[in-house]
């Protein structure tokens, strides 16, 4: 009766077999292909580094205004702007404005990658049922799967440095703008499809002029979240060799260092509430328009 | 502007569900609603429909919620296909166009009016009256310049930069309607497109629509469950019921000579005075006419106001058209004619 009182598993040489399989087959990919996919993802290596070099090494002052200006466009409010800028001064004070820069150009290349493939991918997931089926699972284990574990293959296949963190940043921020793009293409008035339809527009024409426009909030709302998210991952980039404000943190864990961890953790939220606010009311602004005037 | 042209819809079927081709037998042996319903769980939408819609006249179809007329006009600019049957427009099948060729027909053919308005609500009155001609590919002077006349024409000069949810319901449509119209298409489709409105304002609607049908010249399809509304608007009216027409004819035809009891339970309400016209009313021209005369679309009630006026109980009907006497019309005959029930009715 010994398969009542113990589950019955594999046997264990066996499976050991299979794992060493696996990952010695996984490591011959990787040798064979490892530099090839290196090339694949130059362009992305190249973007981060220019982002970076941008943020870096222009003047700070000119930073500043950049950011303060950005804060303008988007939320058209003079207290978030003056928030800004002072959130931005006391963490250039405190010593972290390098780190910060580092960081904000890994945010803004993470946020645009997720936005040119989330944003068709969940156009996508909004037109094709099959494809909503298909793709809505991989977004789960995307969003579940611990990062470390995909961090391996990653890592693997290219090494420590920026891309394989951006890679991991990616997949773990890109599910909320594919989902809330598909979420609100679907929940378009169908009354409003019909009306474009009974004018006799292309699929084209009802995704440019009806779906999208309509769908903007929603989608609007996907990508404040992927930001949130890309930023929530900051310090796992930095263990594999993402720089900013993630690896002072790293240091402050591994020496108890509080203080270096708290400051540079409060700079990331800093950082996110501006994100958050500006993102937000962007959207909110786009929104004008239905605010209901007349009862 | 496009002439117009006549829909003809010829044997209309429209069965509700996932195995809708192969009941249609069933259907046609004379399966009914009810039997449909039980045995098989798919929904008879349109019963074998048949309508002749002549070019330049508003057809209005006339049903309560459920009766299958909203599945009906859908099937003019094949919003919805149908199971079997034809619908023909100006001679072409739209039944069987392909997508590309449908496409075209909506965009030159057809314009749609709908009843919770459907404007865009990011973008202005004036961007939403452009619609149609920005899906043809109109260059932009051109089509700001048709939106803008037409947005003239419904009254809304003014409020070209406003934004649908600034407006009232009322101002909504008449973008609606604008929107329609800007498209020059000779078939003009009203999906109960006043009735989301309040009653005093549906009434300027209809003034403003028959005003300009009397220079448009569209051929109107004007859907609602209002009897006055359809009595009102149609030069002739088809009356639905569980998708199946119960009656076809005009005005006069459904007040005065009601197919079925349905059809007269709804027509006891209605204001018959304002609806029966002098020449369905009058008695063959004997003796000596009465000098003071109206034409023969007259209402009741304005022909009484006119004998009150004038101090008599007779009057000359003439033809509209030749200004030929036809008939007349006394007191008696008109109060007959408004106080009547027909048999059965209390």
């Amino acid at each position: 009766m010994d398969w009542l009182t113990q589950f019955p598993q594999m046997d264990a040489n066996q499976l050991r077999d299979i794992k060493k399989t696996i990952d010695e087959a996984f490591r011959g990919f990787t040798r064979a292909y490892g530099s090839d996919i290196e090339t694949l993802f130059e362009p992305l290596r190249v973007f981060m580094v220019q982002a970076e070099r941008f943020m870096t090494g222009t003047p700070w002052i000119i930073i500043l205004a950049l950011i303060m200006g950005v804060a303008w466009l988007g939320s058209r409010s003079v207290k978030v702007v003056l928030a800004t800028g002072a959130t931005m001064l006391l963490i250039g004070y405190l010593g972290m404005w390098e780190d910060t820069m580092k960081t904000v150009s890994m945010i803004f290349v993470c946020t645009v990658i997720s936005i040119v493939i989330g944003i068709p991918l969940g156009i996508a997931m909004a037109r094709w049922n099959r494809m909503q089926s298909i793709v809505n699972p991989i977004l789960d284990v995307m969003q579940t799967m611990p990062s470390f574990v995909y961090l391996i293959p990653v890592v693997m296949l290219l090494g420590i440095g920026k891309v394989p963190g951006l890679i991991a940043v990616v997949i773990y921020a890109m599910p909320p703008v594919i989902r809330l793009t598909n979420l609100g293409i679907r929940l378009v008035d169908k009354e409003m499809l019909e009306a474009a339809d009974a004018f006799g527009s292309s699929d084209w024409q009802k995704l440019k002029n009806v779906q999208l426009p309509l769908a903007l909030p929603t989608i609007m709302a996907g990508i404040n979240q992927t930001i949130m998210m890309a930023l929530a991952m900051v310090v796992i980039a930095s263990m594999i060799g993402v720089q900013g404000l993630g690896q002072p943190v790293l240091r402050a864990i591994s020496n108890q260092y509080f203080t270096l961890g708290v400051f540079n953790g409060f700079a990331i939220v800093g950082i996110a509430i501006i994100f958050d606010r500006v993102s937000q009311s962007f959207g909110k602004r786009l929104q004008k328009h239905s605010e209901v005037v007349h009862g | 502007m496009a002439d117009p042209i006549g829909i003809e819809v010829r044997n209309l079927y429209k069965i509700f569900g996932p195995q809708a081709a192969q009941l249609m037998d069933a259907v046609r042996n004379g399966m009914t609603k009810a039997e449909l319903n039980e045995k098989h769980h798919h929904v008879l939408g349109l019963n074998d429909i048949n309508i002749s819609m002549p070019a330049g006249q508003i057809q209005v179809i006339m049903g309560l919620s459920g009766s299958g007329k909203s599945t009906l006009i859908r099937h003019i600019n094949r919003l919805i296909d149908p199971t079997a049957g034809e619908v023909l427009v100006g001679g072409e099948n739209v039944v069987t166009m392909s997508r590309d060729a449908l496409r075209d027909f909506r965009r030159h053919k057809t314009a749609m009016v709908f009843q919770k308005f459907a404007l865009l609500p990011n973008r202005t009155v004036l961007e939403n009256t452009c619609y149609g001609l920005e899906v043809q590919g109109i260059p932009q002077a051109k089509r700001i310049a048709a939106a803008m006349h037409w947005l003239e024409r419904v009254g809304l000069k003014g409020f070209e930069k406003k934004y649908p949810n600034q407006l009232s319901g009322g101002m909504q449509q008449r973008v609606g309607l604008a929107r329609a119209l800007a498209n020059d298409a000779p078939i003009l489709l009203m999906d109960e497109a006043f009735s989301a409105l309040d009653p005093l304002i549906r009434v300027d609607m209809q003034t403003i629509l028959l005003d300009l049908q009397k220079e448009i010249r569209k051929t109107i399809v004007f859907i609602t469950h209002d009897l006055d509304e359809a009595l009102r608007l149609g030069d002739s009216i088809a009356i639905l019921r569980d998708g199946e027409i119960i009656q076809q004819g005009s005005s006069q035809d459904i007040v005065l000579r009601p197919a079925d009891p349905y059809i007269e339970s709804f027509v006891r309400e209605v204001n018959r005075g304002r609806v029966i016209r002098a020449d369905a009313a009058m008695e063959p021209a004997t003796g000596p006419l009465p000098e003071v005369a109206v034409e023969g679309d007259c209402t009741l009630e304005d022909a009484g106001r006119l004998m009150v006026q004038s101090g008599i109980t007779r009057l000359a009907v003439r033809e509209t058209a030749t200004g030929r006497t036809t008939g007349t019309l006394s007191m008696e005959r008109i109060l007959a004619a408004i106080t009547q029930r027909s048999p059965g009715q209390p």
